[in-house]
């Protein structure tokens, strides 16, 4: 029977689940703002400065309960990312290549910062150590039931590839960090939840039931507001992070910052990937032009004669 | 079109090899062969899908190198692939673009065979491998997408191998083979693994076979008169056909590049770069875009048929919309190949395509009212169009009359060319006002 049951589940589950989604106006979110990201475009790249600040952001406020697993120390200082290198800063020894990350002295600092856990060691004991540039970023959490024990039943999701898995992902997480609304006065928002109108959940069911008609269905009159009602509350507010480089200190700035850093740390081979893609392009077209004009010179007489 | 071997071995070593194992004769005989002089750009993609099967085969033996088939590091590999292999971003992606772009030159590939009548006597065979390896590609991209371990991964491997269950009798059992347990599971990535890998390979040796069957009668071409004479039908292959194709493929590779390098996530699905997890379902469980018009097909079936139930019907229906195919030459009787020259086959043939689209739409689209009804109509149309509508043409229609041979029609066509005035020949330069 448990054996039916998860079947059952396994199949008609998602077929209902698909006949959900576009219920009514219920469950759609407001359309997501669209600042313009450096990274956007065919030619567009990284801005390390809102990468730095982005990643600041993350540091000091989103680690504490969103890891950020499949990033380590050293790809923060690889070609492309917030503390890429080209030349050492004065003080590093002469000879040192700095554009490797595990020599890059910022990375090697912010690693230190870190303490992880090293072993065993020759006794058999395991121990902390402060991090090398080779090291993951250590999660907030022990383990995925502590993540949810500590936020309410739900498990803040990683980071890392957040900006891929969404539809439109930086602009969504800027959207989103910007959402927080008054919830309109038809709907209850449910304690411990809070109210965003870019959250994708569906407010059909947190009308107050004065908007609903005998079978639970939205009164026609009602319009079922935007978005839906978020376990996370406002993480950002402004002037809460001091930027070293005199960028504005509001949320607005925060978010973009931040989209910008998640979309490096999804995406980090993406400038990369444009270049080449640019050369290859190129290579194409004049390849195209040579095979063109051979195709054409061969066939000239082909169709004529008979 | 065999045909006599033209290969003449010039130096010694050539001579006491052609004795022994007469290779450079096979490649000569095999690149010379003649074509129809005739070909449009619609007979390309049999040169572009060879090169699609090597790309995919050549880097996914290479993602082969880095990737971890287990639940609990498989997408742990692929995000160390995209972060940490040496252009293993790229690789990938080439990857699974590769398969989008192989499913795009497929379908080219069969609406051209379907156009131009490629399926009918005597080239029933090459006509049923084609679809044999479609099968194959079919079964290799489903299995490839579940590797990566992402939510769609998963669920859609849940959903899709679960509509085995359907089938009488033994579905169960087939279902528990799939997933080796009871439900998609590591042994069921273990598997998929193992015959992802192996596939490819039987492709490769059905393509084999496909070339084989096409080098009996030759090609068709746009006209659909076989060829008469080879001196005046005809050019060989080689260099003829080689840079016509090549210069389609490099257009084909632009297009490839485009989405590799400039919009690689566009096509896949957000969810599948978040770790499979059997506790959460997806909102939207969608397969990739290649599957959506039999996707739909498979839903559109809501209703019992007596013992049929409409799960087992949605089941027949998609699976019955590939195995048509294999007897299609017996469906379309008209002696005929060209629609070229079926002024109302042709008309039936675009209305197919447009409702080969639409159904894909709908694929991705709610299983919901009205999507499902229109569904149910774009199914009716698909079987009726090669159950009713070409077998009962095949009798009806009259045709336009036929140019005698290949190089009649192309001279006709020349002809037709230089009658025009020059101005318009030139295309829309600049004329001087009158």
């Amino acid at each position: 029977m448990k054996k039916f049951l998860k079947t059952l589940t396994a199949v008609t589950l998602p077929l209902m689940m698909i006949g959900g989604t576009a219920h009514a106006a219920g469950g759609e979110t407001k359309p997501l703002k669209h600042p313009h990201f450096a990274f956007e475009g065919v030619t567009g790249s990284y801005d390390q400065d809102a990468l730095q600040r982005g990643f600041q952001v993350y540091r000091e406020v989103c680690a504490a309960c969103h890891s950020l697993n499949y990033v380590a120390f050293r790809h923060l200082g690889d070609p492309g990312g917030p503390y890429y290198m080209d030349e050492c800063p004065v003080g590093v020894p002469e000879g040192v290549d700095c554009s490797n990350p595990n020599n890059n002295p910022v990375i090697k600092a912010l690693a230190a910062e870190y303490m992880v856990e090293d072993g065993p060691d020759d006794a058999g004991d395991m121990f902390m150590r402060p991090g090398l540039p080779s090291d993951y970023f250590p999660s907030p959490f022990a383990n995925p039931q502590q993540a949810m024990a500590a936020n309410g039943g739900s498990m803040p999701p990683d980071m890392s590839l957040i900006a891929k898995a969404r539809h439109h992902g930086p602009q969504y997480v800027y959207s989103l960090l910007l959402g927080y609304e008054e919830p309109p006065a038809t709907i209850t928002v449910p304690a411990g939840t809070h109210y965003n109108v870019y959250y994708p959940g569906d407010t059909t069911s947190l009308l107050k039931d004065e908007y609903l008609d005998e079978e639970g269905q939205p009164l026609d009159s009602v319009e079922v507001p935007y978005g839906g009602a978020f376990k996370m509350a406002a993480p950002l507010r402004d002037g809460m992070i001091s930027y070293a480089d005199g960028s504005d200190e509001t949320v607005e700035q925060y978010s973009y910052d931040v989209a910008s850093f998640l979309m490096w740390a999804a995406e980090p081979k993406m400038e990369q990937r444009k270049q080449m893609g640019m050369v290859v392009f190129i290579y194409l077209f004049i390849l195209a032009l040579i095979v063109y004009f051979s195709y054409k010179q061969l066939w000239k007489n082909v169709k004529d004669t008979d | 079109m065999s045909h006599e071997s033209t290969y003449v071995p010039n130096s010694g070593f050539e001579r006491w090899l052609d004795k022994r194992l007469p290779l450079i004769r096979f490649g000569d005989d095999f690149m010379g062969f003649p074509t129809p002089k005739n070909l449009n750009y619609w007979y390309t993609f049999g040169g572009i899908l060879t090169l699609c099967l090597m790309i995919q085969i050549i880097t996914g033996v290479i993602l082969a190198m880095h990737y971890t088939a287990h639940e609990d590091y498989a997408f742990w590999s692929v995000e160390h692939i995209m972060r940490d292999v040496n252009f293993g971003h790229i690789i990938r992606y080439a990857h699974s673009n590769g398969a989008s772009m192989f499913f795009i030159a497929v379908y080219m590939h069969m609406f051209r065979g379907l156009y131009y009548g490629s399926y009918k006597e005597p080239r029933e065979v090459i006509w049923i491998l084609g679809v044999v390896i479609f099968l194959l590609m079919m079964g290799t991209a489903f299995m490839g997408y579940v590797l990566p371990w992402g939510q769609m991964s998963f669920w859609g491997a849940t959903v899709i191998t679960s509509l085995f269950g359907a089938i009488p009798v033994v579905g169960e059992s087939i279902k528990t083979l799939l997933w080796g347990g009871y439900s998609v599971d590591n042994p069921t990535l273990n598997r998929f693994y193992a015959l992802h890998y192996l596939l490819p390979f039987l492709i490769a040796g059905v393509v084999v076979l496909h070339i084989w069957a096409l080098h009996v009668p030759g090609n068709t071409n746009p006209t659909g008169v076989e060829i008469k004479n080879v001196k005046k039908d005809t050019v060989p292959f080689h260099p003829y056909y080689t840079v016509k194709d090549g210069f389609a493929v490099v257009l084909f590779l632009m297009l490839f590049a485009a989405f590799l390098f400039f919009m690689p996530n566009s096509l896949g699905h957000p969810d599948n770069y978040i770790e499979a997890n059997p506790l959460v379902t997806p909102a939207h469980i969608v397969p990739e875009w290649y599957f959506l018009p039999f996707y739909a097909m498979l839903r559109a079936i809501t209703f019992d048929v007596f013992f049929i139930t409409s799960k087992l019907g949605g089941v027949l229906v998609m699976f019955g919309s590939i195995i048509i195919l294999f007897v299609l030459p017996w469906l379309d009787r008209s002696k005929v190949r060209s629609m070229r020259y079926r002024p109302w086959a042709k008309m039936w043939f675009f209305i197919f395509v447009v409702n080969a689209i639409f159904l894909g739409w709908l694929g991705g689209k709610p299983a919901e009212q009205p999507y499902i009804l229109l569904a149910q109509i774009g199914t009716l149309y698909y079987f009726a169009y090669f159950l009713v509508i070409l077998p009962v043409l095949s009798i009806v229609e009259t045709p336009k009359p036929l140019p005698k041979s290949i190089s009649e029609d192309v001279l006709a066509k020349k002809k037709a060319r230089m009658k025009k005035p020059a101005a318009e020949l030139s295309g829309g330069i600049a004329q001087p006002a009158e």
